[in-house]
């Protein structure tokens, strides 16, 4: 009934920097909505501007000014450093005070690193027509896999002890995703039930390792492992408080290679083909069972990884509270990237930023549950960009709209 | 008497477009007025008005002279404006009482549901206005056409004057068309009036009283049918001298392309929908399968195509046994495909027209240079395709779901036809499309023909089968009825078979009594 209208004979195409900006301004502006919407939050936790009401309607004015731009000044400072701390740094030569002053941005570089690989590990499998809502488990499983290597083989020289511990993470992900992957090619199984089960089954099975075979010798049954070889550790950079590490570049390298693989070759043809349309692939003549099973192994191998750089680069032992969920958090991740590599790596920049300036705004006594308010509001907005549209009065853009992943996949698959 | 319906100056636009430009239309009472005009011209849009979906920007609406605004389907129906629409809006677990009187539910007292007053009025519509049909069956085990008969219902059970039928024959089958032009018959005789939207020309001719051509948002000629032919028609709708029937020399038929033999094929409930099926298919020649929808055409098809595993028999291509071989083995021997759905199986909508045109060639030089797709050469390649082959398309990075319906067929003949075929298999290649792609597409098919390649051509428009074939076997209950030579074939002949008439009944067609319709 609207074919007519939905097939305007002539499509005005945009130059290549209006379409970024097109594609950019709803994250953005959700984005900024959920600041927005935080402040609320913050104004109605924050004991002082309950104390400013108080006295009078002024004061209450201006204990909110203060509290919103105090709690987020202190956000971003601590997401991305004081500039004014770091010219005196600077300014003073002290080579430590120097490092502090920088370390809030580096370390947001190192907050986002497991958010790009877990990111990538969610956008290939949408891009493939599947929503791989295991990342958490594998990222378990391939932190396991690589904790294993990297404490328990002595003697290897660090090259190649460190590429086989983090092989070992890929690997050990890749093994979490290709069972729902291959579940679902014969049977039918749906991924998302599947992935599901998959991840509580890796909750256990590492907490039994750490506390068994895997324990840390003397922890007294605390479910923590032995410290990792020097040898397969990920090298940081810099001396202390600075954690950045070779990870970061890693990942970046990954986001590239996932890229290439999607875009660039046959492979990703195949992947994307199935994942848009399966009918068409299998007209196509593309094996749609080995598609899936592929896609499914590989997003479970990058999940892997953000586990394995995680213990490798910094935790350098595995410990339960290993991710703080940023498996499930990469499903959003992806969303806001628009299930690209460059989207993701965007995306996780975002997050690792606001998860550290989270710490900041904690010792102004803001709670850390209100960051993670903030980030819920975002993540709400951009999974429902209608809600920003209808806001911010956008109108739709209809190849942009399309570029929107998700296939049949809810809809039961194959 | 003022006319039962008015639309005096409506103007739509949308951005870009002007979808409708100062449209005048009168509709009298007990006549069928036929809105005739191409995919896009501005038809539905103009219906939507009427129906309240959109307020036009310019422009008065007339119902029995008295000047009316309709903002919404219920203000149409309250004016006595009810519509068909081209997709029923049927629940298929409802009953057809219950689907009829949703929306304008009897009542008991207490506000329970009264189904059986509702029954019985429905009973009284059916009988009233031949509109044959079972108010207790269930929605999902009617027919096609018998659907359509319950949403005819649904608007006189609303007590709808003026009837708006979008496209109706689309989702039917020939006879399910003449049963329905009987009914809008029928319902006028009554009193009651209707617009008939369509691009087909035969049907027009058959049925209206008026005919409104539109082209481009704007009415473009007015006329009835004894003042008109196809040809003046196509013309007026196209803009442009349209060659209705297609220009093809004599087959030059040559070896043996395709070969099958007892061929059994199980559909996705493992009925047996295929049953011993055996026919040739030569080089130079066009074999066009006739019969109508749902006796097994489609799962042939996807038998010799490799998309459905047969359950035995033997599909020999170019000598070589692809029985049980995969979609891309029958391709790469040089077999094409144009299937049936073009938007679930031949197109991937998301993707731009460029990615389409190598979908069954991607992976291979010069598109692929071991894993690494070659996007340079697709796009150039993809460029001249659209070029050639005369793709309405604002570029090659388009989406190709963002194209109408003769263009996305066109990207598949596109697709198929740049490589060198022995083999097209065509499954209802012109569904949907309008008078001019179908030309084209037509054409096209008979360049194939002529240019040696085995054609295969599947369709349940006996017209678009009896014009292209030189062979026509018919399908029935998943066997094949009989194989003649199309200049030994008459449409009734053919009509009778497809309809389960035995070859000995239906009596042997005489030569010379064929005469050519046209698809349109």
């Amino acid at each position: 009934m609207l074919d007519e209208l939905n097939n305007p004979p002539a499509v005005h195409h945009a130059s290549g920097w209006r379409r970024t900006g097109r594609v950019l301004l709803v994250p953005a502006l959700a984005v900024f909505t959920g600041l927005v919407i935080g402040a609320i939050f913050i104004i109605i936790t924050s004991e002082e501007v309950y104390a400013g009401f108080g006295q009078s309607f002024g004061a209450g004015l201006a204990a909110v000014w203060d509290t919103i731009i105090k709690a987020y000044g202190a956000m971003f400072a601590g997401a991305l450093g004081d500039p004014v701390r770091i010219v005196e740094a600077i300014r003073g030569g002290n080579a430590l005070e120097i490092r502090r002053a920088i370390n809030p941005i580096l370390e947001s570089l190192v907050n986002a690193t497991p958010y790009i690989f877990a990111g990538l590990a969610v956008a290939l499998g949408f891009r493939s027509g599947l929503f791989n809502i295991g990342v958490e488990g594998q990222l378990f499983v391939g932190a396991a896999a690589a904790t294993y290597v990297g404490f328990a083989i002595k003697g290897l020289p660090a090259v190649i002890h460190m590429p086989l511990a983090f092989l070992a993470g890929a690997v050990g992900g890749g093994l979490w995703g290709f069972i729902p992957g291959w579940l679902k090619a014969k049977t039918g199984g749906h991924e998302v039930i599947n992935t599901i089960m998959m991840n509580w089954i890796s909750f256990r099975l590492t907490e039994w390792l750490l506390t068994g075979p895997m324990t840390r010798p003397g922890s007294g049954g605390m479910p923590i492992s032995p410290v990792i070889e020097k040898s397969a550790e990920i090298p940081q950079f810099f001396p202390s408080p600075i954690r950045l590490h070779l990870g970061f570049f890693i990942a970046l390298a990954f986001a590239y290679l996932v890229h290439w693989l999607l875009f660039k070759t046959t492979w990703g043809f195949n992947l994307r083909t199935v994942g848009a349309n399966p009918y068409a692939a299998r007209y196509a003549g593309i094996n749609i069972t080995s598609n899936i099973i592929i896609a499914m192994t590989l997003s479970g191998a990058l999940a892997g990884l953000a586990g394995a750089t995680q213990i490798l680069a910094v935790n350098r032992s595995m410990a339960i509270g290993l991710s703080a969920g940023a498996g499930f958090d990469s499903i959003a991740l992806a969303l806001l990237g628009n299930s690209t590599p460059i989207g993701v790596v965007f995306a996780s920049l975002l997050f690792g930023a606001l998860r550290n300036g989270a710490t900041r705004m904690e010792l102004l006594q803001i709670p850390n549950d209100i960051v993670s308010i903030i980030q819920a509001l975002i993540l709400a907005f951009v999974a429902a960009p209608a809600i920003i549209r209808t806001i911010y009065r956008i109108r739709v853009p209809k190849e942009a709209e399309e570029a929107v992943f998700v296939g049949g996949s809810w809809g039961g698959g194959k | 008497m003022a006319p039962v319906l008015e639309l005096k100056g409506i103007t739509k636009r949308f951005p870009g477009v002007l979808a409708n430009d100062h449209i005048n239309l009168t509709l009298n009472e007990g006549e069928i007025l036929a809105l005739l005009g191409e995919n896009g011209a501005g038809k539905s849009t103009l219906m939507n008005i009427l129906y309240g979906l959109y307020q036009p920007d310019e422009g008065e609406i007339y119902v029995r002279g008295k000047k009316t605004t309709i903002v919404s389907p219920t203000d149409a129906i309250r004016s006595g404006i009810g519509m068909v629409h081209q997709h029923f809006m049927l629940i298929p677990v409802f009953t057809v009482t219950e689907n009829v009187m949703l929306g304008a539910e009897e009542l008991r007292a207490a506000g329970f549901l009264d189904r059986k007053k509702a029954a019985d009025r429905i009973r009284d519509i059916s009988q009233r206005y031949k509109l044959e049909v079972d108010p207790d069956a269930y929605v999902r085990d009617l027919p096609v056409g018998v659907q359509q008969r319950v949403e005819i219902i649904k608007l006189l059970y609303r007590q709808a004057e003026i009837l708006i039928f979008d496209e109706p024959t689309a989702v039917l089958t020939p006879q399910e068309a003449d049963e329905l032009f009987a009914i809008m018959r029928e319902l006028i005789r009554q009193g009651k009036s209707i617009i008939f939207i369509t691009h087909k020309l035969r049907e027009v001719l058959e049925v209206a009283d008026h005919i409104l051509v539109i082209r481009r948002g704007a009415v473009v000629g007015e006329t009835v049918p004894q003042g008109a032919d196809k040809n003046s028609l196509a013309a007026m709708m196209v803009g442009r001298p349209v060659r209705l029937e297609v220009e093809k020399r004599v087959a030059h038929v040559q070896n043996k392309v395709l070969e099958v033999r007892d061929l059994v094929v199980a559909d996705a409930q493992k009925q047996i929908t295929v049953d011993e099926v055996s026919f040739d298919v030569h080089a130079g020649e066009i074999l066009g399968v006739a019969g109508v929808q749902g006796n097994g055409q489609t799962e042939l098809v996807e038998a010799v195509t490799g998309l459905r595993m047969p359950n035995s028999g033997t599909i020999r291509l170019l000598g070589q046994d692809i029985t049980r071989a995969t979609p891309r083995q029958v391709t790469e021997l040089g077999s094409a495909h144009i299937p049936e759905d073009r938007q679930r199986d031949g197109l991937v909508l998301s993707f731009p027209v460029a990615d389409n045109t190598v979908l069954c060639t991607y992976y291979k030089p010069p598109y692929a240079k071991g894993v690494t797709m070659q996007w340079k050469k697709v796009y150039e390649d993809a460029e001249k395709l659209i070029q050639d082959f005369d793709i309405r398309t604002p570029s090659a990075k388009t989406n190709v779901g963002a194209l109408s319906g003769g263009n996305q067929q066109k990207v598949i003949v596109a697709r198929e036809f740049s490589r060198p075929i022995k083999l097209l298999v065509a499954s209802q290649p012109t569904r949907g499309l309008d008078v001019g792609s179908i030309e084209y597409i037509h054409k096209r098919i008979v360049e194939k023909r002529d240019e040696g390649c085995a054609v295969l051509l599947v369709s349940p428009e006996l017209d678009e089968i009896m014009e292209l074939s030189d062979r026509i076997a018919v399908m029935y209950r998943g066997k094949i009825v009989t194989i003649v030579p199309a200049d030994q074939a008459t449409k009734a002949y053919i009509g009778l078979l497809m309809a389960g008439v035995s070859p000995e009944q239906a009596g042997a067609p005489q030569v010379g009594e064929r005469v050519v319709e046209s698809t349109l």
